[in-house]
């Protein structure tokens, strides 16, 4: 798992992001089973989206995942054939999670300095990436002083300083406004590349921004739709016909599912 | 801007009380007005001040081990389960108690010295500040703590770097309540059994009628604890410097 970072663009490259495959997986109550026999494959190296509305088991699933649910749960999740193991996920949240008195660097650096590695090294990597993102001015603010969408940007740069080859991302942009969702989306399909992406989200326009794959979950038990693939490379821009039309089909099978 | 309202408030308590000498005509034995007071202040001020002298230390020293004492418990109850299922039952008794019936044994055990009202005020503010830094650690946010979970952070690293920092501010309410309360512990311990302290003095000017001078060491005694108030209040806002105004807590 080696990772390089580009100076100049800043890009973050995993050279062996892992496959994800979930098998058989059964969770809930046992009168209302949430995933019930439910067996995926989350593609290396890609972008996956799921799309579906809120409460219907995304979350679940993405904790499942990174491992921080394991009790209840029954079946198998491997990462590319592999038991999953310590230091494989990183994990985005809808909420920035900054802690409020640490600096913005220094909550970018939180994994490291929780882990108690925290050298020189990290340090400069990640003053690197905060300059590369615009929050060069900012490394010594708390995060309170900044806006939403800073934060975020800071939020995603601890993520990306996991160096980890799989990454789970939770909502990660819906708190934000249209136009800064935009931008967070664009930065962030521009500094994640190869890692294997998970990303839950009930908005179709940024599954088909950034996703290389896009599933609808129904829920109760949860099931996926048949996958879409959106043409061309992400970030797209939603202008174009195939990206409108597939924007027509999901909506349809989100509000179909809902009655 | 909390001085200028606290004069006002100040004033206006000291207007009321002239008024009700006035309109009551009540003997200078049981309700003073304010001018004999303040002479009583001027006349034993000396004096007056060694006595709150003392009791400032009895403060002090008592808030300083009961925090200690206090922040320990709630540390060690949340470290391990163990010792909360112990610790807890230890802090019941502790309030179940009540600590002013403690008063004379402590004097007995510990003396009319300062340590038997040093105990009195660690007895007073243990369980406030326990129960409030107990809180604050338990309530850590869920989501920082599943974000450390995946980051494979070790239990003493989020204890340091997330659960602690993230209760301090109810551990500052609780130091807050502290404050306010640890003159009553020393107060009453000097009250029991001392030679010297404010509670002394005016157990002293109340047996010999000098009621003038208990409003004065009462007056002194108040101030004494306002301005103790606000110097933790404003040091506990520095510490916590991360917590807006609009969140903030009793001025």
């Amino acid at each position: 798992m080696s990772l390089q970072i580009d100076k100049t663009t800043a890009q973050l490259t995993v050279s062996t992001a892992p496959e994800i495959s979930i098998e058989h997986l059964t969770f809930g109550h046992a009168d209302q089973l949430l995933f019930k026999d439910f067996s995926f494959t989350v593609a290396a190296g890609q972008w996956t989206c799921l799309l579906g509305p809120s409460g219907c088991g995304k979350s679940t699933l993405l904790r499942m995942i990174s491992g921080s649910l394991t009790q209840g749960v029954a079946g198998r999740i491997q990462f590319s054939g592999q038991p999953r193991m310590r230091g494989q996920a990183a994990w985005m949240a809808q909420k920035d999670l900054l802690l409020p008195w640490l600096s913005v660097l220094e909550n970018v650096l939180l994994g490291a300095r929780l882990r108690g590695t925290l050298c020189a090294g990290h340090r400069q990597r990640a003053l690197e990436l905060l300059e590369a993102v615009g929050l060069g001015d900012h490394t010594q603010a708390l995060p309170d002083s900044l806006s939403g969408g800073m934060r975020q940007r800071a939020a995603l740069l601890r993520t990306l300083m996991e160096k980890r080859p799989v990454i789970l991302m939770d909502e990660p942009f819906s708190a934000l406004d249209a136009l800064t969702r935009l931008k967070l989306q664009n930065l962030a399909a521009r500094l994640v590349k190869g890692a294997t992406v998970l990303l839950v989200t009930h908005d179709p326009w940024e599954a088909l921004r950034i996703g290389h794959r896009i599933y609808i979950m129904k829920e109760r038990p949860v099931r996926l739709s048949r996958v879409f693939l959106p043409p061309g490379t992400p970030p797209r821009s939603p202008d174009r016909e195939e990206i409108a039309s597939m924007y027509a089909q999901l909506l349809a099978q989100l509000v179909e599912k809902r009655n | 801007m909390p001085v200028p309202r606290l004069g006002i408030i100040c004033i206006g308590l000291i207007l009321l009380w002239q008024a009700v000498v006035w309109i009551t005509q009540v003997p200078p034995y049981i309700l003073p007005p304010p001018k004999s007071v303040v002479l009583a202040l001027m006349d034993h001020g000396p004096e007056l001040l060694g006595h709150a002298g003392i009791t400032l230390i009895e403060i002090l020293a008592g808030l300083t081990i009961g925090t200690i004492f206090g922040a320990g418990s709630a540390l060690l109850m949340m470290i391990s389960r163990g010792t909360k299922h112990w610790i807890m039952p230890v802090l019941v008794i502790s309030q179940a108690i009540p600590v002013f019936a403690l008063a004379p044994l402590l004097v007995l055990w510990l003396g009319y010295g300062l340590s038997s009202k040093i105990a009195m005020a660690v007895l007073i503010i243990f369980f406030p500040v326990t129960a409030a830094f107990y809180d604050g650690l338990r309530s850590t946010e869920p989501q920082w703590l599943e974000l450390a979970r995946v980051m494979d952070a070790p239990p003493h690293a989020v204890l340091r770097e997330i659960r602690i920092p993230a209760a301090l501010p109810a551990l500052a309410s609780g130091l807050r309540v502290a404050t306010a309360v640890a003159p009553i512990g020393a107060v009453v311990g000097e009250w029991v059994g001392s030679s010297a302290g404010l509670g002394f003095y005016m157990l002293h000017a109340n047996a010999r009628m000098q009621i003038d001078m208990m409003f004065a060491a009462l007056a002194l005694l108040s101030a004494m604890a306002l301005i103790l108030y606000f110097i933790a209040d404003a040091g506990l806002r520095r510490l916590i410097f991360w917590q807006t105004e609009q969140e903030g807590t009793v001025r």
